[in-house]
């Protein structure tokens, strides 16, 4: 389970990055500069030593080499200008989760390209380091990168994974959380996650009259980019499975309801033809069926619809408001909310809307279930006074907080199904930030964006 | 209840076109909304205090002027029924709207803001719902008004407390132009 990954898989993911066409459509030139992009260090950091063993393990990651410093057309610079990049990226990756104590370019010595895949273990180990990882930026002829990546266990003089990715220049970001989510699971035995997107709400403007706009960016904040321009205000959004298309709320002509916005053309369409507001929109873990609410005579039931679009099916029928709605990661069951017993509680159902029942049953209100990707864990909204971020069994049993704050709310899973996002407002002022909490609850932090934002919603790994 | 509101409402009636004729200018003819037996021709009076403001009978500004804030009603926490105060305010709504049948309104939802996103556009569209079937239940068709629910995301007082919470739980009536 812990061994270095198969190098067959490795080339298959070269042979993806290598063809990055379909991903730069997904993440054009970034609209905010490099230098006003925020870096995810800014964020804040509470981190834990006493967690385990590993928690305080000292990964040292200096400056990737190059064998040649020539200018590329990333936005980075030069190929030895990018080799500090990427080190920067994965050092603020594996900082950022709260589970490891990195220590970036900034504060270790360079190291020449042919030390790339020798380390000096002796100097390392003299510097304190336990875990090392080193790579190299070298370009090719035909304009794109290659970047390596390799993570050392300097106690045991050993390498333990290495990879290397052909990459176009302005993909360059990407090989480095690649690089970041090998060191991540080689180390924790978990899923890796870097290398994912987010979806969010960006918020500017007074509380009485906010614009709302959708936006997106990469994992750590970086490539970020408006899709709506505020006229209509927008909310809810969530990426398709394959990050094609991105499902929303929107106020276009005055009337809230749910489109399935193309990334790539940039054209919408709306998820029903109907005269009722529509809510709430979420994918199938396959991305083949969209869920959404939808109001008709002040009562709101959840329905699906073919993503191909098509007649929608009702899933719930009762009297109040059914709402949300997530699918188990085998997408045969789906966990929604409702007031069908006089206040917001958490139900489970089957995916064709069958043996519908009550799981929240430990006082106040709970909303906005979201089912872990890993399956195991709901998260939610807990309302009791506060709103507070929390996770419970699939039955409803081992209810616990992971956040303590004056609102928190919408909790979504990060790929890996160990962090998840949710939006915190402040009292007055109105003020919405994105936060990311690991499953202890203990190590929180706030996801740098250029504006407000709510509403976060992680995507997939990308291939 | 109901008989004591009307008088009241046209007493507002009467004030708004009171104040609407003390313009510099005499007030134009205007031609009468269908249902309306009011005359333009009211004498000036009390031209020291009377803004300089022109309502067309049966625009959505005298709407509002003549509600005189009864244009939204409230609602308690989580709750969607019409309470007496806000049933009262919905039948001055209804008697404008019966009196200017051409007339269509919007009938806008809202929620405060301690509850989740989702759930309170879902709370406010109920809440217009309700509105919207008070006014058909007094005679107004119900394909004159359109409801749309802005959850919590438009709060109309904007401090955290209970007191903005309450005035932000609304449903107000707006005449479409």
């Amino acid at each position: 389970m812990m061994k270095p990954l198969a190098q067959c898989c490795l080339f298959a993911l070269a042979v993806l990055l290598a063809t990055p066409a379909a991903a730069q459509t997904i993440a054009p030139a970034p609209v905010v500069p490099p230098a006003a992009t925020p870096t995810p260090n800014e964020g804040l950091s509470v981190t834990v030593s006493d967690d385990s063993a590993w928690a305080s393990l000292g990964v040292h990651i200096p400056a990737f080499a190059t064998n040649q410093d020539v200018p590329t057309s990333a936005t980075g610079g030069t190929t030895a200008r990018l080799g500090r990049g990427i080190a920067e990226v994965i050092t603020g990756d594996l900082k950022n989760n709260g589970l490891f104590k990195p220590v970036g370019p900034n504060a270790l010595p360079a190291i020449g390209f042919a030390e790339v895949g020798a380390p000096k273990f002796a100097d390392w180990s003299a510097r304190g380091a336990e875990m090392l990882v080193q790579g190299g930026v070298a370009a090719n002829g035909n304009g794109n990168l290659t970047i390596t990546c390799a993570l050392f266990d300097v106690s045991l003089q050993q390498k333990l994974v290495s990879a290397s990715w052909d990459v176009a220049p302005a993909e360059w970001r990407r090989a480095a959380h690649k690089c970041a989510d090998k060191v991540y699971a080689r180390l924790s035995g978990e899923s890796p996650f870097f290398d994912s997107r987010i979806a969010y709400i960006a918020e500017t403007g007074p509380k009485n009259h906010r614009m709302k706009r959708l936006a997106i960016m990469d994992s750590d904040g970086a490539n970020h980019r408006f899709i709506t321009t505020g006229q209509a205000m927008a909310l809810t959004p969530r990426f398709s499975p394959d990050y094609k298309k991105i499902v929303y709320l929107s106020y276009l002509n005055g009337m809230p309801r749910i489109y399935v916005y193309d990334v790539d053309s940039a054209t919408q369409r709306l998820v029903a033809e109907t005269k009722s507001p529509t809510f709430a929109p979420r994918w199938s873990p396959d991305g083949k069926w969209i869920l959404y609410s939808m109001a008709q005579a002040g009562n709101t039931n959840i329905y699906r619809v073919s993503a191909a679009g098509g007649t929608s099916q009702q899933l719930t029928d009762t009297p109040g408001i059914n709402i949300g709605g997530s699918y188990s990661p085998d997408g045969k069951k789906i966990v929604f909310e409702s007031d069908r017993s006089g206040s917001q509680q958490v139900y489970v159902m089957n995916a064709d809307g069958s043996d519908q029942h009550r799981i929240s049953f430990f006082g106040g209100r709970a909303a906005t279930p979201e089912w872990s990707p890993r399956g195991d864990l709901i998260a939610f909204t807990h309302i009791g006074g506060n709103l507070r971020v929390a996770v419970m069994g699939t039955d409803g049993s081992g209810m616990r907080y992971l956040t303590n704050s004056w609102q928190d709310e919408a909790p979504t899973w990060a790929p890996n199904g160990r962090i998840i996002q949710f939006f915190r407002t402040e009292a007055n002022s109105g003020k919405s930030t994105i936060w990311q909490v690991d499953l202890t609850g203990r190590n929180e932090r706030r996801l740098p964006t250029p504006v407000d934002g709510s509403d976060p919603a992680w995507g997939p790994v990308r291939d | 209840m109901a008989q004591s509101h009307v008088i009241r409402f046209g007493g507002a009636a009467m004030l708004a076109l009171a104040l609407s004729a003390c313009g510099a200018k005499p007030p134009k003819e205007l031609p009468p909304e269908p249902g309306s037996n009011v005359s333009t021709t009211v004498s000036t009076t009390d031209t020291q205090t009377a803004p300089v403001n022109q309502t067309v009978a049966g625009s959505p500004a005298d709407f509002t002027a003549q509600m005189m804030g009864r244009d939204t009603i409230h609602f308690a926490l989580d709750k969607y029924n019409i309470d007496p105060v806000a049933g009262s305010a919905l039948q001055g709504q209804a008697a404008w709207l019966l009196k200017y049948p051409l007339r269509h309104a919007t009938i806008e939802g809202h929620a405060d803001e301690r509850g989740t996103r989702d759930y309170n556009l879902a709370l406010g569209e109920r809440r217009a719902t309700a509105a919207k079937n008070f006014l058909v239940s007094l005679g107004v068709a119900a394909d004159r008004l359109t409801t749309v629910s802005y959850g919590k995301e438009r709060p109309v007082d904007t401090a955290s407390t209970e007191e903005a919470w309450a005035k932000n739980r609304r449903a107000v009536t707006v005449v479409v132009e």
